[in-house]
């Protein structure tokens, strides 16, 4: 039993499944940082006694600069997988893994950091709220790295087995990245310079 | 969707994202440039929140081929924005309009409600 | 059940090209399968939809049970509960008696279990996953093993919540709006079990929102038009938009709350606040207040995620027991979107005793006075429907019928609750109650009966009892408006909600106090109402009346295009192609008097 649209778009539509679909929970997560943002929103400016710490500016604009590197890689790598250039397109994708690793490690240096200078989710709702919504971030950016693992791994088969379905795959996945460099280009001003 | 499969249009795709790449750079480094200079609160987060929305535009724009993408997909875009702005714009209307002083006493302080 | 047994999954259904397309082939093809990913961990929408089906009518009558408890208390204040005061434990209710606390949990359990693992389970995850891929003529829904997971999902998150109930301090308990501080400072270790729950549930809904919308938009079988869409579709569409948009704010309130219990932050706890005469050591500085705006920014849209399925499945019985076209189908549909996206814009109607200022107030009047015109409309063409109509008068129908004047009573009661002076009295009072629960009990629970009746048969093979039915119907019918009309009239006279001694040490509630025990009384006959019900549901498994695939002579695919139940792994034979309109019934000049959707028109 074959589910239509699978890999080809259906005509009115012009979309396959997987890309409505993938659009359809980024809507969602639009509204879910949205609720976040607009609560950042809310309790700063009800709160008189807000304190912005001085955070590490640098290394958040370098984590920027590696997620915006990071979609860059991405697309190449779906780009190159159209050119059906498999090698190059798993170069682009380990080097987007990596550089998505990267990040979390400029984050987890970040957060230790913090600790140490005695900042925690609780001292304060501006540790709080920074520790919340780069934490959620940071799940998503970790959702994405496990995807791409796999379709690294034991998903490349597909390549093989049903290779416009992967190209499907590796597209959805792309758009999810950038969703995650999306939020985190918000949350860079949001969090660290304003 | 982005494109078709002919090589010679994804090479120019693959030019256009890395001059995006290229934008995207500056902008950052714009955006922590401007931090520095001496704004007032709402000016800052105008500034701040303009060049953030360049970047994100770019990266739907190109990255995400918004500018190509089919009707439903901007619907559904669509609808999402107008109910983000409900709950961005609402939820502050109703403590700016509340009755009362700042929120940090809220409902312990103050329970009259201004009905009459 | 016997319908699976029934299956033969070696059958290869021939496909349409459209669903040749692509090399592809999923594993679970037309092998035998194991019984754990046949049954356990089957990707077959029917087999979800089942699945979703038993585990929330389960939840349902334990959301129920939950209830009688707590009317027992009601009705007979300081009485040990009957044979079972004794199982429920002695920090709950020593000697049988319950306690403030737990009559607490209980009443926060019981809404919660309601809403969120009973009703909108069984409306759009049994029915939905069931009836919607059949009626559109599709091989399954989109994305079959997300449809898995989110039952899964939703199985793992029932199971949080009902560990709640085991925590030390038993299960949540600050209602099932979890409003902080209570929530946050006070509650005990059960309201964390009830944030990680709620997680998982907003989880599998937004799972399988995608799954739906997918489902209806790319898969609708050749010449299956928006306008010939059945509207129960049009329905678990809006539906699925609703769940997608409004539930994030929730995960992330969930998020926020269960960080403030688990972790100390303040993200909704107020600078200097004092719980049992102690400053509450935490950094404070939060707002109390941006727990409701985001909890109903959600749990209005939930209200018509409630409430539109059973709509859906409404119009299908109305039209297919009139034997006429739904009245006004454009308009039911133009409605529907119309009140899907209203119910993003109404959710502070829940909030007008907080202070709010006379601008955001009256906003929030104004847009919830324009959501009721959508229902009105709605309400208005169903009953419209029936003018000059050949009513059929069975089992399905009758459930019908009766929620248009419950649902209506449900709505007009609404109207004094959104307008705010009115709700100044009625806010929190027993009005509040007979409100919401005339409109999800005698409304969408109806509704949800009326689908079981009628689908039955499809999912089986066999029709359900008819003579059980009306006793169902006909003492449901009485002892529920027994148990809710009542509420109405405590709650105009001041009679606050969630009350362990339903208002008894209350002078202004002293005139009402008699309908407690009327009250409960009712709701143990309600009880008893459904043993026929239960009693038919599993009797007609196996002897109930067998059927031929369409025995209601109804138009929708899922009864002209399949046989009952439905062939397996595919669902039809060919794909179908559509042809005519969701109720072409009684068409001049035709020979039957239902004009299936998939016959294509006579030449000449």
């Amino acid at each position: 039993m074959e589910i239509p649209y699978t890999v080809e778009a259906r005509p009115d539509t012009g979309l396959y499944n997987a890309k409505m679909g993938i659009w359809l929970f980024l809507a969602s997560e639009v509204m879910l940082f949205g609720a976040l943002f607009s609560s950042y929103v809310i309790l700063r400016t009800g709160n008189p006694d807000w304190v912005q710490h001085p955070m590490n500016v640098s290394l958040a604009t370098l984590n920027t600069m590696i997620l915006i590197t990071s979609s860059v890689t991405v697309i190449m790598s779906w780009a190159s997988l159209r050119l059906k250039d498999f090698a190059k397109f798993r170069i682009y994708f380990l080097i987007t893994l990596l550089l998505a690793g990267g990040f979390m490690v400029v984050k987890g240096i970040e957060y230790n950091q913090e600790f140490s200078q005695g900042l925690f989710p609780w001292s304060d709702n501006y540790m709080g709220i920074y520790f919340t919504l780069t934490g959620l971030h940071g799940l998503h950016v970790v959702g994405g790295m496990v995807v791409i693992a796999y379709l690294l791994g034991p998903g490349a088969k597909m390549w093989k087995t049903a290779p416009e379905q992967y190209v499907n795959r590796v597209e959805s996945v792309g758009l999810y990245w950038h969703f995650v460099d999306l939020v985190w280009i918000f949350l860079f001003p949001s969090l660290y310079l304003l | 969707m982005g494109g078709h499969n002919s090589p010679e249009d994804i090479k120019k795709e693959t030019r256009t994202y890395l001059l995006v790449f290229v934008a995207l750079a500056a902008a950052t480094v714009l955006t922590v440039a401007v931090s520095y200079l001496d704004l007032t609160t709402p000016q800052a987060v105008t500034l701040a929140l303009f060049i953030a929305t360049i970047k994100g535009g770019l990266v739907a724009a190109f990255f995400m081929h918004l500018l190509s993408e089919e009707k439903f997909i901007y619907a559904v875009l669509v609808l999402t924005i107008v109910f983000f702005i409900f709950l961005f714009v609402i939820p502050i209307g109703t403590y700016a309009d509340a009755t009362g002083e700042h929120f940090t006493m809220e409902g312990v302080e103050h329970g009259e409600s201004e009905a009459h | 059940m016997s319908s699976i047994d029934e299956q033969h999954p070696e059958e290869v259904p021939e496909l349409s090209e459209e669903a040749h397309a692509g090399v592809h082939h999923e594993d679970h093809g037309h092998q035998e399968e194991s019984f754990i990913w046949k049954y356990i961990f089957s990707t077959d929408h029917k087999v979800i939809g089942i699945q979703y089906g038993i585990t929330s009518l389960l939840f349902l009558a334990l959301g129920f049970t939950l209830m009688l408890i707590m009317r027992w208390q009601l009705g007979n204040p300081g009485q040990p509960v009957p044979f079972i005061g004794n199982l429920l434990g002695q920090a709950n209710a020593p000697g049988g008696i319950v306690l403030p606390e737990f009559y607490n949990q209980l009443g926060a359990m019981h809404g919660t279990i309601m809403v969120f693992l009973g009703v909108v389970p069984l409306a759009v995850g049994a029915f939905g996953n069931y009836v919607v891929p059949l009626q559109i003529g599709a091989p399954d829904m989109a994305f079959p093993k997300l449809n898995m997971m989110s039952y899964w999902v939703y199985f793992v998150g029932g199971m949080v919540m009902l560990a709640s109930f085991f925590a030390p301090g038993g299960a949540a308990n600050s209602g099932w709006t979890s409003y902080p501080p209570l929530s946050v400072a006070v509650a005990t270790e059960g309201q964390t079990y009830w944030l990680i729950g709620m997680i998982f549930l907003i989880t599998s809904s937004l799972l399988g929102s995608v799954n739906f919308i997918v489902t209806i938009v790319q898969l609708r079988a050749k010449g299956m038009t928006w306008w010939r869409l059945p509207f129960f579709v049009w329905a678990q569409l809006v539906t699925a938009f609703l769940l997608l948009l409004a539930f994030p704010p929730l995960e992330a309130a969930g998020i926020f709350q269960l960080m403030d219990r688990v972790l100390g932050t303040s993200f909704f706890l107020p600078s200097g606040l004092v719980v049992s005469n102690q400053i509450l050591q935490v950094a404070g500085g939060g707002s109390a207040l941006l727990w409701q705006h985001l909890f109903w920014f959600l749990a209005h849209p939930e209200v018509y995620v409630l409430v539109l399925p059973a709509m859906g499945i409404i119009a299908e019985v109305i039209a297919n027991n009139t034997r006429k076209p739904l009245w006004g189908y454009k308009p039911l549909v133009y409605s529907i979107i119309f009140l899907g996206f209203m119910s993003f814009a109404v959710w502070a109607h829940h909030m007008f005793m907080t202070g709010m200022g006379t601008v955001m107030n009256a906003f929030f009047q104004i847009t919830t006075m324009i959501i009721s015109i959508p229902s009105v409309v709605i309400l208005t063409a169903l009953l419209i429907t029936l003018w000059g109509a050949s009513i059929r008068f069975n089992t399905p129908m009758l459930f019908a019928l009766a929620f248009l004047p419950m649902f209506g009573i449900g709505g007009l009661t609404g109207l004094p609750l959104g307008l705010s002076p009115s709700d100044i009295h009625l806010h929190d009072t027993y009005y509040v109650i007979g409100h919401f629960h005339y409109v999800v009990a005698p409304g969408t629970i109806f509704a949800l009966f009326a689908g079981i009746y009628y689908w039955y048969p499809k999912v089986t093979g066999r029709r359900m009892n008819e003579m059980l039915g009306k006793i169902h119907f006909f003492a449901s019918l009485v002892f529920i408006n027994g148990v809710f009309f009542p509420m109405f009239l405590q709650g105009l006279a001041g009679v606050s909600r969630r009350l362990y001694d339903g208002g008894a040490t209350y002078s202004h509630a002293q005139g009402v106090l008699e309908w407690n025990a009327f009250m409960s009384n009712s709701a143990f006959l309600l009880g008893l109402a459904q043993l026929p019900f239960i009693f038919n549901f599993f009797w007609s498994i196996k002897k109930g009346e067998l059927v031929d695939s369409n025995p209601w002579q109804a138009t929708t695919l899922e009864w002209v295009a399949t046989t009952s139940p439905p062939l397996g792994h595919g669902n039809f034979e060919t794909m179908p192609v559509v042809y005519n309109g969701p109720y072409e019934y009684s068409v001049p000049g035709h020979d039957d008097d239902y004009l299936p959707q998939n016959m294509a028109p006579q030449e000449g």
